[in-house]
């Protein structure tokens, strides 16, 4: 077990996502410790990939502007490290990429090197349930955590995802791909509802969250609202002048939903 | 847990979000159903022979064997299937399938415009509604399947993210279900994303060696020595060799695309140059950088540009019971050339990878040994592209 259950003791946890390397792994280094200063609970980084396929155009189009300037799983572990030992982020930290990017790393040195940076667990949309063993067997071993989706479609597999998940659960509020949505039609009270009754770990809601509207309904039903889209898009439209408008971003939806 | 399905050795399994579980599932349980039920293999059949028009020929080619001077060679003729592909095979099987599990939507991705042109062919006989996603520069050098398709009454989303080609229409399509999943099946184009689908589209394809393997034994009363069939995601291959894989005398060999070469960045020749990774939902060998990036693939042939291969394929290739060859372009469009000139058969550039390898292999064998070559499609939609590579511009 990870220190990711640190992340939802203090209330609502509000757990901002970036793609690593857009523009450049120092301004994501920096957005990084902005989002911990303006309240952030816990920061997924997201390892771009090439081939994103639970993503939409957003974050997409962020991978291949990070891969284009040379973001590699390599860098992003230095950054992870230099975050820890010389910027003073302390928050809990969790990898978001696929399944191939730690495959064809090796999933026991993958391991080995997240630890060392200080990365608590693991996010990896194309790895179901099914799949899980073959990461978090080797994850477990390390004290890291493999973190679980639920969908709005998980119906009578929520009960087993729920029951045997690790770190928290990471709960899908609609159809489709990651992105801004300007409603979510999913009932999430008693999506989060079911969640829970066979959770042992908290649950945080994302896709389509931007607004601190959304995020204070959302976070009525969930112990934290994760938003990627809306944080990648500010980035896009900034570039590396993007930390401060980052950060004020990350206090106004903190605020919203504490 | 020891849960994963579908497995190839160690190859298949499920490797997409938790937001298409059911609908694979559902899928795996419909398709496990039917798949026995006399009725619907029944309709499955009056479908291939009623309106295919299967069984497809095996023809012996006298010209090409003479031209050649070595082993006989026979074509197994999918090119002469209603839409000019063995695409159609998969097609009428899921298509059925989808009716029966209520289903009223297809969507489909392709590369060359076959399968795009099969499922809407499908979707038009049953009264469906169809979309396909294919590359925006596949929509560019197959724009006559564009318009079949469209004539066809499906619509066509042409993909521009990533490098706009087969994969980048994978997953689109892939996106595109997880938004509607209650009234749409997914009607993949080959053997090759996750479990069951690997399965259903090899039981669909396998037709052709069923077939190949009685005429074969009917017109020289023994099994072939060596069955030929070019291969990216590798549905007509597994089709062509699947009922041979037990008779372990028969070399089978898929004829991967090496673009401009395996030695260069230009390939799509995934066993040759690939290694074992997890993309669109499966576990196989892929074109990849050091970091499992995926790498930007490319051959003349659009149906063949596909960074990834099926999970059993791959299996094959680990096992050694089928050998995988690459060959170039250059070589392909040759094979087109010769084969048109030799047979008056038109390939498809595609079945020109096979024809290709077996100019290089037959005139090395005795000449009574026998080989079966798949002729997976026909040419007529790669002309203008293989004009313009010979330098002529021609209006389509």
């Amino acid at each position: 077990m990870s220190d990711i259950s640190k992340a939802f003791i203090n209330g609502k946890a509000f757990i901002p996502f970036i793609t690593c390397g857009d523009p450049d792994l120092e301004t994501t280094e920096e957005c990084i410790v902005r989002m911990q200063k303006a309240g952030a609970s816990m920061i997924e980084l997201g390892i771009p990939f090439s081939d994103p396929t639970a993503e939409g155009p957003v974050i997409m189009e962020a991978s291949i502007r990070a891969l284009e300037a040379g973001a590699t799983t390599d860098r992003i572990f230095d950054m992870a490290k230099r975050l820890r030992s010389e910027r003073g982020v302390t928050i809990p930290m969790v990898f978001m990429t696929y399944a191939n990017v730690v495959f064809s790393y090796g999933i026991e040195r993958f391991c080995v090197k997240s630890k060392e940076c200080g990365i608590s667990g693991f996010i990896l949309p194309d790895v179901p349930y099914e799949e899980k063993e073959e990461f978090a067997s080797v994850m477990r071993g390390y004290g890291l955590d493999f973190v679980s989706l639920i969908a709005p479609t998980s119906e009578d597999r929520i009960a087993k995802i729920a029951s045997s998940a690790e770190g928290f659960i990471y709960i899908v509020s609609s159809l489709g791909v990651t992105g801004v949505r300007s409603k979510i039609n999913t009932d999430i009270p008693s999506l989060g509802r079911a969640v829970k009754s066979s959770a042992n770990v908290p649950c945080a809601i994302g896709f389509g969250i931007s607004t601190p509207e959304q995020a204070k309904e959302m976070s009525q039903h969930a112990d934290g609202v994760i938003v990627g889209s809306a944080i990648v898009k500010l980035i896009a439209e900034h570039g590396k002048d993007a930390p401060s408008y980052v950060e004020d971003y990350v206090r106004s939806m903190v605020s919203a939903i504490t | 847990m020891g849960e994963s399905k579908g497995r190839f050795g160690i190859h298949g399994g499920q490797y997409i979000p938790e937001t298409l579980m059911n609908a694979v599932i559902e899928l795996e349980e419909a398709y496990n159903h039917y798949k026995d039920d006399p009725e619907f293999n029944k309709e499955l059949e009056d479908l291939f022979n009623g309106y295919a028009g299967r069984p497809s020929n095996l023809y012996f080619a006298s010209k090409l064997t003479e031209a050649l001077g070595g082993c006989r060679i026979y074509l197994k003729r999918e090119d002469l299937n209603h839409t000019g592909s063995h695409k159609i095979n998969n097609v009428l099987g899921q298509a059925l399938l989808a009716k029966k599990m209520g289903k009223t939507r297809l969507i489909a991705e392709t590369g060359a415009g076959q399968h795009g042109v099969a499922t809407a062919t499908a979707a038009a006989l049953m009264g469906m509604e169809c979309k396909v996603f294919m590359g925006k520069v596949d929509t560019e050098r197959q724009a006559l399947n564009v318009y079949r398709m469209k004539l066809l009454g499906a619509s066509v989303m042409p993909v521009t993210s990533g490098t706009a080609t087969l994969k980048d229409a994978v997953s689109e399509a892939m996106r595109e279900w997880t938004t509607r999943i209650d009234d749409t099946h997914y009607c993949l184009g080959s053997v090759m994303g996750p479990h069951p689908f690997p399965t259903i589209v090899r039981d669909f394809q396998a037709v052709i060696s069923r077939e190949s393997r009685a005429q074969v034994l009917e017109a020289e009363g023994r099994l072939p020595d060596y069955v030929l069939a070019c291969c990216g995601g590798g549905s007509n291959a597994i089709g062509s060799f699947y009922h041979y894989i037990n008779d372990k005398d028969v070399k089978l060999i898929g004829c991967e695309a090496a673009g401009r070469g395996i030695d260069t960045f230009e390939t799509a020749a995934t066993i040759n140059t690939g290694k074992v990774g997890i993309f669109h939902g499966m576990k196989s060998y892929f074109c990849q950088n050091e970091y499992g990036q995926i790498a930007p693939v490319y051959s003349i042939s659009a149906g063949l540009d596909y960074p990834g291969i099926g999970p059993e394929h791959a299996m094959l290739h680990d096992t050694g019971r089928a050998e995988y060859v690459a060959i170039t372009d250059e070589e392909a469009v040759n094979a087109f050339e010769f084969l048109s000139k030799t047979e008056g058969i038109i390939p498809a550039i595609e079945s020109a990878h096979a024809v290709a390898y077996a100019m290089k292999l037959a005139p090395t064998l005795p000449k009574d040994k026998i080989m079966v070559i798949t002729i997976s499609g026909r040419g007529d939609k790669d002309c203008a592209a293989i004009a313009r590579y010979r330098g002529e511009d021609i209006n389509e």
